[in-house]
């Protein structure tokens, strides 16, 4: 079992924790499930990767998956596959365990919320919230997503394959989402840090409100919201897209070179501190 | 919260009756004040069914004097349509308070469901060639069971689980409603108008009448209005979407279509599964799949996204 022990303050200084300044430290640490040293939680599982086991969700409840899921960690289980979950909402959530997890199907809304270390697949779609607050770890989905996919992840990666809703990432706070196809509108709302990555069209009011972090676009952008604006592709923001995207075996359609990159005009940050007439020369 | 469903089949019939009770008992934790069907069968164009409500449910054990009062309200309501020159073929009781009858008519519908509104505490729920409005308090299970809607066949269907919260608990709040005077017409919606008010005047100033203060009846009424003003369906739709304030998912059926529009900020959910035979859409995918069970593809509409489908 994972110890409270093993990581000491150094380690957090070490991590750039204390001094960091919105340097998307998150972005710098890709979360694996046989990096033991990543989970610091005492309750957490011992639990072995290769360790495999499966059921069939088709007769059970949303309580009693997620106890199953439980269960099986508790027995050492590293893989558990899922099949059946009948797109039930509030499945795989709160894990805080390493461990590779398979959903055989579609999950309902707020799947896999407040996850931290996990690695999920789901070969199907996911409905609202999916992923909401999540530390760590990965999320696939191999189709298609809800609304406020990914709302408020403050770390790992989070992958659709197929097409998203509408607020996707936001309030997003660290980690990675990628979009394999189009977001709906006010994608990145009020984002204040981490990276999205979007290789469809991006609908109405584009990273409206955004703090910080940075949105990369391969498709047709229909409007930019408040305070988000285009900047400038260097070669570390390519090298990192394609490394990204290698990752999950996905491409820019046009290539990394013709991505748009998006990032906060910066004029909301200080909106206090702004006097009236400036105030409605920004809005 | 709401939750909203509709299916339709292309090019045959199906039990919708069946299948939209499990939709929407799937979604029973989204609202289950009460629940209400809008159901599509085989239309004929010589006759016309009319459903209608002569008490609220919970009259029915207050309402002092209510049983003698409720047989006189419908024997009213026969007596006006054949006044009015309707020739009743058949008569249902649904419930004690609810009825259905089919019947022949040649003259001005809007006057002759003017004149049976005008009973005290009668109500038309709906007038169509193929539609059927069933609507009353509980969730699905036990309205569809009250009504006998598990055989009902037919092509296409809209419906409704209500979480009250503009409105009282009531049938008369409880959805889908139809878009008098237009036989065949009705609306289910999902979120909140803000300009509800200011609108609801402008649409009784040109004559509009609302039953109810719920906000999604205004729906309705604008959809009736923008068809009276000559817009097709799919047009009225994409008007609302810019005139129409707040936040909304609804959907719309007529004899033989059935429509979704998703206002601008796509603050209310839908899931939408269009298949070749069978397009499928609801405020959660779980409603699909209880009809759907095997894997299928579902996505979100767009915001702002207006789709119409033809049987």
């Amino acid at each position: 079992m994972a110890s409270v022990e093993a990581h000491s303050k150094d380690k957090s200084h070490e991590m750039g924790l204390h001094a960091e300044q919105l340097t998307g430290r998150t972005q710098q640490r890709f979360f694996s499930a046989t990096e033991e040293e990543n989970y610091t939680y005492p309750w957490s599982y011992e639990v072995d990767i290769d360790n495999k086991a499966e059921f069939d969700a088709a007769d059970l409840d949303i309580r009693a998956i997620n106890l199953k899921i439980r269960e099986l960690m508790k027995a050492g289980h590293g893989t558990i596959t899922v099949k059946n979950p009948g797109a039930f909402h509030s499945l795989g959530v709160g894990i805080l365990n390493r461990l590779n997890l398979n959903f055989e199907g579609s999950l309902g809304y707020f799947g896999c919320g407040l996850i931290d270390g996990p690695n999920v697949r789901i070969s199907g779609r996911v409905g609202w919230s999916c992923a909401e607050n999540m530390m760590a770890g990965t999320v696939v989905i191999e189709k298609n997503a809800g609304s406020l996919f990914g709302a408020a992840i403050r770390g790992g990666d989070l992958v659709c394959k197929g097409d998203a809703g509408a607020r996707v990432g936001i309030d997003q706070k660290g980690g990675t989402i990628i979009v394999g196809g189009r977001v709906g509108a006010f994608t990145g709302f009020m984002m204040q840090r981490g990276r999205m990555i979007i290789l469809g069209n991006a609908d109405d009011n584009l990273g409206d409100s955004m703090y910080d972090g940075t949105i990369y676009v391969a498709g047709n952008i229909k409007s930019l919201g408040v305070d988000c604006v285009e900047g400038e592709m260097n070669d570390l923001d390519r090298q990192w897209l394609s490394a990204k995207l290698a990752l999950y075996g996905m491409q820019a359609p046009n290539g990394v070179d013709n991505m748009k990159k998006l990032v906060s005009g910066k004029q909301l940050w200080n909106y206090d501190n702004l006097e009236p007439t400036e105030k409605k020369l920004v809005l | 919260m709401c939750g909203i469903a509709g299916l339709i089949h292309r090019g045959k019939s199906s039990n919708i009756g069946q299948e939209m009770t499990q939709m929407l008992q799937s979604m029973k934790h989204r609202g289950p004040d009460s629940t209400g069907f809008a159901l599509y069968g085989n239309p004929s164009n010589s006759q016309y069914v009319i459903r209608f409500k002569v008490a609220e449910q919970d009259e029915m054990t207050t309402g002092f004097d209510i049983h003698r009062q409720v047989q006189e309200r419908e024997e009213l309501v026969e007596a006006r349509m054949q006044e009015y020159g309707a020739t009743i073929h058949k008569q249902e009781p649904a419930t004690a308070y609810a009825h259905r009858y089919t019947f022949s008519f040649d003259g001005d519908l809007r006057r002759l469901a003017d004149y049976i509104e005008d009973i005290d505490s009668v109500e038309i729920l709906s007038i169509g060639h193929a539609l059927e409005l069933v609507k009353d308090l509980g969730d699905a299970a036990v309205v569809s069971e009250q009504y006998a809607l598990g055989n009902f066949e037919g092509t296409h269907g809209i419906g409704h689980t209500r979480m009250a919260t503009e409105s009282d608990v009531d049938i008369r709040s409880a959805h889908p409603y139809w878009a008098y005077p237009f036989n065949d017409v009705s609306v289910v919606h999902n979120g909140q108008l803000t300009n509800y008010w200011t609108t609801r005047r402008e649409l009784e100033r040109r004559h509009h009448r609302f039953t109810s203060d719920c906000d999604s009846e205004l729906i309705a009424v604008y959809i009736a209005d923008r068809i009276d003003q000559g817009d097709e369906l799919e047009e009225a739709m994409t008007r609302s979407i810019n005139e129409l304030d707040g936040v909304f998912t609804y959907l719309v059926a007529t004899s033989d279509k059935l429509g979704m529009a998703k206002d601008v900020m796509g603050a209310k959910p839908m899931v939408l599964y269009e298949g070749d035979e069978f397009v499928g859409l609801a405020s959660e995918e779980v409603a699909i799949r209880s009809v759907f069970p095997h894997e299928i593809d579902t996505w979100d509409p767009y915001s702002g996204e207006v789709k119409v489908w033809q049987v």
